[in-house]
């Protein structure tokens, strides 16, 4: 019974990697707000990202923003990024890792743990855009440090924005449509 | 919005469309990987170069890839402009050495051959790949491309995933427009006339339904899966993989020699900078 379980979830894993990045993809190229400095969006697909990780764990989370963010840099920009590409997959990984903690599936998530979420997700995006990506840009790419610190600075503030709001409504959301874990009694 | 998507694959006959996909994703990974690194001006334009013919050979029509190619050239110039106006003189920190167009290196703003030099080499790292990802995308059939990523040694769980994605794409897609289409209808207004708050609302609206749509098809999909026994096996064949012919070695052997040219010029630059002002 277990046994069948584990292969049941490792093949939703894989189900959730492809169709989430294929939404992260179209999300990415149609739902994003440009910040007026170049190559950084205000992005739907990361408030949609945390939700898919929360769901379906980190290889899910992971690997689905990778795939979707590569395929939508080589659609728009010619080539991936990526420096930029691993370091989203890395914060896909960071958001799915809290998928217990979190517990979408068990019903209505509580006030303090959105909180916490929230403050975690933050630090996550901090660590990933402010120190990972744009030290990656200037060891990889030689680029200008300023520049790309800017664009890395930049990058935090609206992912964290977009994980804030829109991750945040779409887990409350989601998990009021789950029932509430032991909300059943047996009659006696 | 329509013409974004016309990237794609279509068959044509050419040397490069019977290439395997395995040969093409490793030529494209690792040519893309040592333009990365490198910043050697010669090697980037005999790269460009190289990438250029075989882009003439692929058989595309300048107008099927008029409108990436503008908008990945605005993108570079955006960027370029972006460099210059935060480090207008890394040119001469990188070089060592200053040969002066305008004001002296004394100021903030200047201007010197180094730093246009080196907005040259950025210039050329950005859109240097672009041909080659052009054809890559244009002469791989999606389906081919899954089975390649298994070939060069991907799990074959990560290559459906990929497979997966490529698949419904274009489902996702017109389930977005869809929904967009119907909430428009209902009065939610999310062009550019609207204001940024009532924008966002009206995105709000549409990824709603969309994202449901698409939790309620991860598992559909994932049990129509399950019901064929995926992931029973260690291994799986591919219906679409192909093998190597004489061709792919070719090809895969004049890689392997551009990467080697690459390598050797780190040695033969003492880094990757190529310095002419030396």
């Amino acid at each position: 019974m277990n046994n069948k379980n584990q292969s049941s979830n490792s093949i939703r894993t894989v189900v959730a990697t492809g169709i989430g990045a294929a939404v992260i993809f179209v999300l990415m190229k149609f739902v994003a707000i440009p910040t007026g400095i170049p190559n950084t969006q205000f992005n739907v697909a990361e408030g949609f990202l945390a939700l898919l990780a929360a769901l379906y764990g980190p290889v899910a989370g992971g690997l689905a923003v990778f795939i979707g963010h590569s395929l939508n840099d080589f659609v728009t920009y010619g080539s991936p990024w990526w420096t930029w590409v691993i370091t989203d997959g890395l914060v896909g990984v960071a958001l799915g890792l809290i998928k217990n903690r979190l517990n979408v599936t068990g019903g209505a998530v509580k006030t303090m743990k959105l909180v916490w979420f929230n403050l975690y997700q933050i630090v996550v995006n901090f660590v990933a855009w402010v120190l990972i990506a744009p030290t990656g840009d200037v060891l990889v790419y030689h680029e200008p440090a300023a520049k790309v610190y800017l664009q890395g600075v930049t990058s935090w503030i609206v992912n964290s924005v977009s994980v804030a709001i829109i991750g945040t409504i779409l887990i409350v959301l989601y998990s009021r449509t789950r029932a509430q874990h032991g909300s059943l009694k047996k009659e006696k | 919005m329509n013409s974004q998507l016309l990237i794609g694959y279509t068959a044509r006959d050419t040397f490069l469309n019977r290439l395997s996909g395995s040969t093409k994703l490793i030529g494209f990974v690792a040519l893309s990987i040592i333009g990365m690194v490198t910043y050697d001006t010669r090697f980037l334009l005999g790269v460009l170069l190289i990438s250029l013919i075989l882009f003439h050979f692929s058989k595309i029509k300048y107008h099927e890839v008029a409108f990436v190619l503008q908008v990945i050239v605005a993108f570079a110039i955006l960027n370029l402009v972006m460099v210059y106006v935060f480090a207008p003189s890394y040119g001469i920190t990188i070089y060592g050495t200053h040969h002066m167009i305008l004001g002296s290196p004394d100021h903030y703003f200047n201007l010197s051959w180094e730093q246009l030099f080196y907005e040259f080499n950025l210039l050329l790292k950005y859109i240097f790949a672009v041909p080659l990802a052009l054809i890559f995308l244009m002469t791989t059939n999606p389906s081919e491309f899954a089975a390649s990523l298994n070939k060069i040694g991907v799990s074959y769980r990560i290559s459906y995933s990929v497979a997966i994605a490529l698949r419904y794409i274009p489902d996702v897609q017109n389930d977005y427009r869809t929904i967009s289409l119907a909430q428009q209808a209902r009065g939610y207004e999310i062009s550019r006339k609207a204001k940024l708050m009532t924008r966002a609302k009206g995105a709000v609206q549409i990824i709603m339904p969309l994202i449901l749509s698409s939790l309620d098809r991860i598992e559909i999909i994932s049990q129509a899966m399950e019901l064929r026994r995926f992931g029973h096996n260690k291994k799986r064949t591919w219906y679409m993989a192909q093998p190597f012919k004489r061709n792919d070695y070719l090809a895969l052997i004049i890689i392997v020699l551009i990467v080697l040219v690459g390598i050797a010029l780190f040695k033969v630059n003492g880094g990757r900078f190529w310095n002419p002002f030396k």
